[in-house]
């Protein structure tokens, strides 16, 4: 693992705070999907929808040919970058002052937000808008501005919907994946100013009244906040990828433009762009290129925004820094190829994981930033995945997101036993199968134990639905449990194989069958 | 070749067919198989959930056993499970390291290089595809997902079914899902794991096969469970006991130890 300089030897760094944004939900997830998965609606758009990116993606990933070495790439260019964050950070910082820009460095939210909160009372903004921007989802910005007397305005369209019915967000890339188009309809006639009163279900019908909508927000904004996708740090340029074009009115428009972006987004030079600009548009929306790819440099006189300024949020990106089996989440690029092909996001959807980051990297990255303590709310994320490794094939850096959660659920059973005197009944049971499974002796015992179930059985071979205790339960509620074999392979082995050992002919048989293929040692009795 | 069996935990307590039937089929293709005596668990389900140090000693215990089989003359070892093989080949020597054991990390190094999945020993290291098996059935194969994405044994087991005499193999829709087993997954976040298994009970069923094969008895047991509580008599078989099974005699009732319609199930006495 190479070395990452911290910048701060043997101190902890912070993670994000707690009660401020958008990373934690208030429920774990067991409990959240099981809300989530009895709703059909829900259900039937994610199932639809997933199915439609993820066959997209699939069509134009087969296009490219040297696609496994641009993932490789990828993964190098961020790993490079990580391990000298700082130095990144203080070029683009330089870059970016002497192109007429200012840059702001914020710990966690809580600055993010001030600082944004400032400068739109400085400019005398009535109004933000704002471009499709997770930072400020993650920091809780268009809370902190309306305390402060100042509507934001979303321009994304899904972004928008989400909004206008106060939701939250449930997918990186499209955040209203979980509405489908009637709902969109109903949303915008209840709550959309201006929305026509003949509003159909048709899309264009609905792009056009929020474009109408929309337009009225861009020429009356003299204040726009943005996230950025990368940043250069070589010219301090910063980029924007998008589809709608709304980015581009909010980023030229304005006279202020205020731009949050976490820490790792930084890219050292116009050859790395080069590289992400490639992989990030196949992966999220499954385009060959994004429509709109916007790119600024500080300031210019009489062309765009008279004021730029860059706030570079940490918010517990120094803290997943910190643990070298943790650090690759930092190296996600926000693509949502992972969520579009998990099994559980698909069934679940972004609500369940109560961050906006959901899907599996958002099960990593989001206990990473809020910490992992034993008890807490995002501890339950790291479970929240069969371990099949779909998203680590999907992920176009190549972010070992199953290796993660495994290193995950290590952090939390750690700090568990860290935060409790007594050991939970997991870690109970755990502890005594570990003792079981280190002696072949104990093991055969353990074996000889189960059979105790073939009592049950009653001469089935599956075993009748009992009165389990929690967890258990969760198992037999939909599937059966097979009733234990007379006998073990072990036995079978030390019995009977051994004994026809030098036999003509190997394997268990007797008269009943012709050589060569009877299994089981139940038909040996 | 002398193959040291790693029977797995699992198919050693519940599912002994798979183990018999991984003996049968190397046997009959010419091969000494040993069973190393000691061998317990590979500790998968210790790591996965998260107890790194219980799964220390069972780790330990694995590597000694294994170690000890390759030194005393197994040329390899096999696994008839594909999380399994991959929890050895990419988690044992993690665990060592983390621990600070470098000289246990390399041995679960040394280890992990001569453990193969069943499908993967049988085309990789033997270079059989036709190993003479008869089964007469009507078959879909489930990729498991360890076998998929952690060991990589792309269509082997397919090339390995289709070389079957008598097999009517159909093609499982959506078959790179995952069943939603996922060891403790499926009781820490059962009903996920449930809507999971649904999907792929579905598309089991839109077959038509009597059979649902894979190579690992977790997911087999997983997905078995579901069908036979649904009664709907499509069984399980491990993809060994298909390609142990050299006659319709057998064919019938070789496959059921995860089964639910056999007319004779192995885990019952007669």
């Amino acid at each position: 693992m190479s070395a990452v300089d911290l910048g701060m030897p043997g101190r902890r760094p912070p993670t994000a705070p707690a009660g401020v944004g958008g990373l934690q939900g208030a429920t774990g997830f067991p409990a959240a999907a099981g809300v989530a998965l009895g709703n059909a609606q829900l259900r039937a758009n994610l199932g639809r929808a997933t199915a439609t990116i993820r066959a997209k993606r699939a069509d134009v990933v087969a296009e490219v040919d040297d696609w496994e070495e641009l993932r490789l790439a990828g993964e190098a260019i961020k790993r490079a970058t990580m391990a000298d964050l700082g130095t990144h950070l203080e070029r683009l910082e330089t870059e970016v002052t002497a192109r007429g820009g200012v840059v702001h460095w914020a710990r966690d939210a809580v600055e993010a937000n001030a600082i944004v909160v400032d400068l739109a009372r400085r400019a005398g903004a009535r109004e933000v808008v704002k471009v499709k921007s997770m930072a400020t989802q993650e920091t809780g910005l268009n809370d902190a501005l309306a305390d402060a007397g100042i509507p934001a305005v979303e321009t994304d369209l899904a972004e928008l919907i989400v909004q206008l019915s106060g939701d939250t967000p449930s997918h990186i890339l499209v955040p209203a994946i979980h509405r489908n188009r009637a709902e969109i309809r109903e949303i915008f006639a209840a709550h959309m100013p201006g929305a026509p009163a003949d509003l159909t279900d048709d899309p264009r019908h609905l792009a056009m009244a929020a474009r109408a909508y929309l337009r009225r927000q861009f020429l009356a904004a003299g204040f726009a906040v943005s996230g950025a996708n990368f940043a250069v740090a070589e010219t301090g340029t910063l980029t924007v990828v998008e589809s709608e074009g709304n980015g581009r009115m909010c980023l030229t428009l304005p006279r202020t433009l205020v731009t949050v972006m976490g820490i790792e987004k930084v890219v050292p030079s116009w050859t790395d762009l080069e590289v992400f600009l490639q992989l990030l548009p196949r992966s999220s929306t499954g385009e060959r290129m994004n429509p709109y790819t916007s790119m600024w440099t500080g300031t210019h006189p009489g062309d765009g925004p008279a004021e730029f300024h860059l706030v570079l949020l940490d918010n517990g990106r120094t803290a997943v820094l910190a643990d070298p089996d943790g650090r690759d989440a930092l190296h996600c690029i926000r693509c949502s190829a992972c969520l579009n092909v998990c099994p559980v996001y698909e069934r679940t959807g972004g609500h369940a994981y109560g961050s906006v980051y959901p899907g599996p990297i958002g099960a990593v990255l989001s206990p990473q930033l809020t910490g992992i303590d034993g008890d807490g709310v995002n501890d339950t994320l790291p479970y929240a995945s069969s371990l099949c490794g779909a998203c680590f094939d999907a992920c176009p850096v190549r972010i070992d997101i199953p290796r993660m959660l495994v290193h995950l659920r290590g952090e939390h059973v750690e700090a568990r036993e860290r935060s409790h005197r007594v050991p939970s009944a997991e870690a109970a049971s755990m502890a005594a199968a570990a003792w079981v499974m280190a002696d072949p002796r104990r093991f055969a015992a353990a074996q000889r134990a189960s059979r105790l179930g073939r009592l049950l059985a009653r001469g089935r071979d599956r075993l009748p639905r009992l009165p389990l205790p929690r967890p258990l339960s969760g198992w037999t509620a939909a599937r059966d449990v097979p009733t234990p074999p007379p006998q073990t392979f072990r036995e079978w082995w030390a019995g009977e194989h051994e004994a026809s050992r030098g036999r003509p002919l190997r394997g268990p048989r007797d008269g009943a069958q012709d050589g060569g293929s009877a299994h089981g040692p139940g038909t040996r009795s | 070749m002398r193959i040291a069996l790693q029977i797995t935990c699992l198919a050693d307590t519940l599912f002994p067919a798979v183990g018999t039937a991984t003996v049968t089929l190397l046997e009959r293709l010419g091969h000494e198989v040993v069973f190393p005596a000691g061998q317990t668990c590979c500790g998968q389900m210790h790591v996965n959930t998260g107890y790194r140090r219980d799964a220390l000693g069972v780790v330990r215990h694995h590597v000694d056993v294994f170690g000890a089989a390759l030194d005393d003359g197994a040329e390899a070892v096999v696994v008839p499970s594909g999380s399994c093989a991959g929890s050895v080949r990419h988690q044992h020597a993690d665990v060592a390291r983390r621990a600070g054991d470098a000289a246990l990390a390399a041995r679960a190094a040394a280890v992990a290089e001569s453990t193969f999945e069943l499908s993967e020993l049988l085309v990789d290291v033997l270079g059989v595809t036709d190993v003479g098996a008869v089964y007469p059935h009507r078959v879909t194969y489930h990729p498991t997902c360890h076998s998929l994405r952690m060991l990589r044994v792309g269509d082997k087991p397919l090339r390995l079914l289709r070389a079957v005499r008598g097999i009517d193999l159909r093609e499982l829709p959506a078959a790179d899902e995952c069943c939603g087993f996922g060891g403790t997954f499926a009781v820490k976040n059962a009903a996920t794991s449930t809507a999971m298994l649904a999907d792929k009970m579905r598309h089991v069923l839109s077959t038509g096969a009597e059979v649902c094969t894979a190579g690992d008895a977790s997911c087999l047991m997983h997905i078995g469970g579901g069908l036979t509580r649904l009664r709907v008599g499509t069984r399980t078989v491990h993809l060994a006991e298909i390609l142990a099974s050299t006659g319709a005699a057998q064919g019938a009732g070789t496959g059921s130890a995860h089964g639910a319609s056999s007319s004779r199930p192995t885990g019952v006495d007669r």
